[in-house]
């Protein structure tokens, strides 16, 4: 059986409210997979019922080639990361790696030796004897991964896993999962809130508001071209300006500038424009506006720019491009690199840029 | 949330749903039909054909039944202030400041609350009765006390009894008041007494009047105290169900019943206008910060221990003069001194029958308690469903039901075939089990509340089955809760008075229907050398079972 997993047409439901709104995927075997979206998005019900604890309202879901929707979760040969690790707290540490190999009947010989083995790969063999109320919280997130990865899971789910550990043992442990991923090659569904982390340890991403797929794609695609402004706003910082694409495709920003992005489909009427703060530059002409302040951040410098109709943009310029900082209340004239922001239709917030 | 794994599973699959459904018959079975069957009772009369209000009739137009309806009224509604009156201040002093001897007050407070029903007012009539220890003394000096029979007797010791309840479930609260608030109280530049009643107190005072919910149901409710205290003059209902059954020989106990009623509703009043005054003060708190202990020295410690030290130990004193009185000689039916084992030795063979009764019966109500007490709180905390409020709503009843209330809606319903099991000893273990649940219930409930669903979770993902996962993960987690639980279950089943007395041929009696039928009887020496045992009893169960749980027993 191969390990990848495909949705088709997911649907949540409790009560009268719709969680899932049909959600389709489609995630490859031995992909680093990352459901990423604000709380409420629905990233977490999907990856539940992924994990059959949750209840199926529509749609199918494959591992590989076989259904499992009435698969009842114990037998869905899943490893799962809780968000709480949900360490069993009366068993020592070897103990709670064991469980699940215990429960698939291997044999005794062979438990010891893969408990180890796993606790080697998480770095944490000498703590076997343990019980988790005398480990840190960065120890029981590793307990938890070995416990899940050690049954040879066809899939591995991990449910905002490093929520719970401060700044820089995330940083240190999202490298970490990452690694042992690429090792092990299982497939993992990864939920976060943060999008930094997604960008960080995904090979793909799907964007997730309001139980919708808003973008699926690798975290460069994601970051560059943001399919909608939800994604734009939602990974990262953009600006977002006001725009009339004409019909030439020549796209006029409240007649100040004039840019010829490369349009994907022919549009002719009000759009929005979104372009990142390195994205924008200082330049001889362009938007008019004003530097109102500016925060020298090491290797590059954040400003805040009013525009003539009063709203702020963020620009970023990076300190090895320039060698001087823009005072408070300089007169600048702002520009884009056409290639390298997205327009979208004001209406239905389509992207039309290439 | 646990919801059911998957839409395609039928229901009958599900054994939750067979766990619910057994629970449900057995409350059907033991608690809905047995009292419906004393309202149907109620509306009967041996003397007319079909419905009939005449005993309600001859209830509220009798001065003998219904000056019982004020005096139980009475009997509750002050003890219930008196409680609060006692146990609110020694709350704050026990959260807030560094009591001596913290810890026993705390231990002496529990004891008292699960000493056995009768033992306050047996204890009293020992010192203040008309030939009691202190009467007598006092008399030599021509000085006459206050009689302690009838009204305020009664309530005194009701009381001293049951303020325990109002002093944890306040201490419960002001443990959860997260300090910043009374600080932020401080801060706004208000004086310690003026944030005592403006913060603190209207903080915790819907868990006072929880507390004193539960009082008024137990006083009312209570049958040891006002059967000795209350003599031929001040009858309460409970005594009147009792008297009222067994003087209607042959008969079907229907003014019995009518009382039962008139009880009953009064304690679903009460319990709605509880219910009614928190609904709309409900403040969820939890303690980030517990308030910290004010360290106070010499003078101040003594004036902050000192009243608690009263309360705690006044209330104690029953349980230190019965076991002291039950070495005394006795001319049958007074105490004359010295010290002797007479009264032990002259038990005999109704000694051992009535403790193989109490333990035998007490453990088996226990391994049911245990059992369906651990499957029916998982099935409310984490099975809801469309059925999980009503199991909580049945977890109730015992509590609205009194003893004696339900004593006769099995003699009623359980004398007549189908089921004979009036005479039985499995009818004593039936009513343990139905009154005594909720304990273990609301214990286990409180403390699977607090696990994280996901360790179940992890278990099933790990490819173990959800009922395998439940025993093998879930129950052993519960185990504390459910221990500390099934100990108040357990002590409270040996010490039952109110239903098992009912139900007792005699041959079944308990150790505490042995002990009080000697009082009653006058018996003396073997009333409280029975009493001094059956306390030890408890307090040996229970301070081992606060040393195991390291203090986590919360009533």
């Amino acid at each position: 059986m191969s390990n990848e997993v495909i949705i088709k047409d997911a649907v949540k439901k409790y009560g009268d409210f719709i969680a899932l709104k049909g959600v389709s995927l489609d995630i490859r075997e031995g992909e680093f997979f990352t459901l990423l979206g604000p709380s409420g998005c629905g990233k977490t019900t999907l990856l539940r019922m992924i994990a059959g604890f949750n209840s199926i309202e529509g749609g199918e879901f494959y591992f590989g080639d076989k259904l499992i929707n009435a698969v009842p979760a114990h037998k869905r040969d899943i490893g799962m990361v809780f968000q709480n690790y949900a360490i069993f707290p009366h068993l020592t540490v070897e103990e709670n790696v064991a469980y699940g190999l215990k429960a698939r009947k291997v044999p005794k010989a062979e438990i010891a030796p893969r408990v180890k083995e796993a606790l080697e790969l998480v770095q944490i063999a000498h703590l076997a004897k343990r019980k988790p109320n005398e480990l840190s919280g960065g120890q029981q997130q590793r307990v938890a991964l070995a416990r899940a990865f050690v049954i040879e899971p066809s899939v591995l789910l991990m449910d905002e896993p490093l929520s719970n550990l401060d700044a820089k043992l995330r940083v240190q442990m999202r490298t970490v999962i990452k690694k042992l991923q690429r090792k092990l090659g299982i497939t993992t569904i990864y939920v976060t809130h943060d999008q930094e982390e997604a960008l960080a340890i995904s090979d793909r991403i799907a964007v997730m508001k309001d139980g919708v797929i808003m973008q699926i794609g690798s975290p460069t695609e994601i970051y560059a071209k943001p399919q909608n402004p939800f994604v734009a706003g939602f990974i990262g910082v953009s600006n977002f300006l006001d725009c009339t694409v004409k019909k030439d495709g020549v796209v006029d920003i409240d007649g100040q500038l004039e840019i010829r992005p490369p349009l994907a489909k022919a549009y002719e009427g009000p759009a929005k424009l979104s372009a990142r703060p390195e994205q924008l530059f200082f330049s001889e002409s362009g938007l008019p506006g004003e530097i109102m302040f500016s925060t020298f951040l090491g290797d590059f410098i954040e400003y805040e720019v009013r525009l003539a109709d009063g709203q702020n943009l963020i620009v970023n310029e990076y300190t090895k491009d320039t060698s001087e900082v823009h005072a408070d209340g300089e007169k600048v004239f702002l520009n884009f690199d056409p290639n390298r922001i997205s327009i979208y239709e004001a209406e239905s917030e389509e992207v039309i840029t290439c | 949330m646990l919801k059911r794994k998957n839409t395609t599973i039928p229901l009958y699959m599900d054994p939750w749903f067979w766990v619910k459904l057994i629970v449900f018959v057995i409350f059907a079975l033991f608690l809905v039909w047995p009292f419906s069957s004393i309202i149907t009772n109620a509306f009967k009369s041996t003397k007319v054909d079909g419905f009939t209000l005449a005993n309600f009739q001859r209830f509220f137009t009798k001065k003998y039944y219904f000056g019982a309806l004020w005096n139980s009224i009475g009997i509750s509604l002050v003890p219930t202030l008196f409680s609060v009156v006692l146990g609110v201040p020694m709350a704050y002093l026990m959260t807030r400041y560094n009591v001596w001897g913290k810890k026993l007050w705390h231990v002496l407070a529990i004891l008292s609350l699960m000493s056995p029903p009768f033992l306050g007012a047996y204890a009293w009539i020992m010192l203040f009765g008309r030939s009691g220890s202190v009467t007598t003394f006092l008399a030599n000096f021509g000085i006459t006390i206050p009689t302690i029979y009838g009204f305020g007797g009664i309530s005194t010791v009701l009381a001293l009894k049951l303020y325990p309840y109002i002093y944890m479930y306040t201490s419960g609260a002001m443990e959860s008041i997260d300090s910043s608030l009374e600080e932020c109280a401080e801060n706004l530049g208000s004086g310690k007494f003026r944030r005592l009643m403006t913060v603190t107190l209207p903080v915790v005072t819907p868990s006072i009047t929880a507390g004193a919910l539960v009082v008024f149901m137990s006083a009312l409710a209570d049958f040891g105290t006002p059967m000795l205290l209350g003599g031929q003059e001040f009858r309460t209902l409970p005594v009147l169900i009792y008297n009222e059954y067994l003087s209607e020989t042959g008969g079907n106990g229907n003014l019995a019943s009518a009382i039962s009623i008139i009880i009953v509703i009064i304690t679903l009043a009460m319990l709605a206008v509880q219910k009614g005054y928190v609904s709309r003060r409900n403040y969820i708190m939890s303690a980030l910060r517990p308030p910290k202990e004010i360290e106070v020295h010499g003078f101040k410690r003594f004036l902050v221990t000192l009243p608690v030290f009263l309360i705690s130990f006044i209330s104690f004193l029953p349980q230190i003069v019965v076991c002291a009185s039950s070495f005394q000689h006795t001319n049958y039916s007074n105490f004359i001194g010295g010290f002797t084992f007479e009264n032990y030795q002259n038990l005999g063979t109704r000694l051992w029958s009535s403790l193989r009764n109490t333990f035998s019966y007490s453990l088996i109500a226990m391994v049911f308690i245990v059992v369906i007490g651990i499957l029916m709180s998982y099935a409310i905390v984490r099975k809801k469903g469309k059925t999980g409020g009503l199991l909580d709503m049945l977890l109730m009843a015992p509590y609205v039901i009194p003893g004696s209330v339900l004593g006769l809606c099995y003699i009623v319903t359980f004398n007549v075939k189908p089921l004979i099991l009036t005479g039985t000893g499995a009818i004593i273990i039936i009513s343990y089990i139905i009154r005594k649940l909720p304990y273990t219930v609301r214990s286990s409930s409180a403390f699977l509340q607090q696990m994280d669903p996901s360790v179940e979770e992890a278990s099933i993902n790990l490819g173990v089955a959800p009922m395998k996962t439940f025993w093998k993960v879930t129950a052993r987690l519960m185990l504390p809760g459910v221990f500390s639980g099934a100990i108040l279950s357990w002590v409270t089943c040996i010490n039952e008075l109110s239903c098992s007395i009912m139900l007792s041929s005699g041959r079944n009696n308990t150790l505490t229907i042995e002990a009080y039928t000697n009082i009653v009887r006058n018996s003396v020496g073997s009333g409280a050398a029975l009493s001094a045992i059956l306390t030890v009893t408890s307090a040996v169960i229970l301070i081992i079972a606060l040393r195991v749980t390291k203090g986590k027993i919360r009533v």
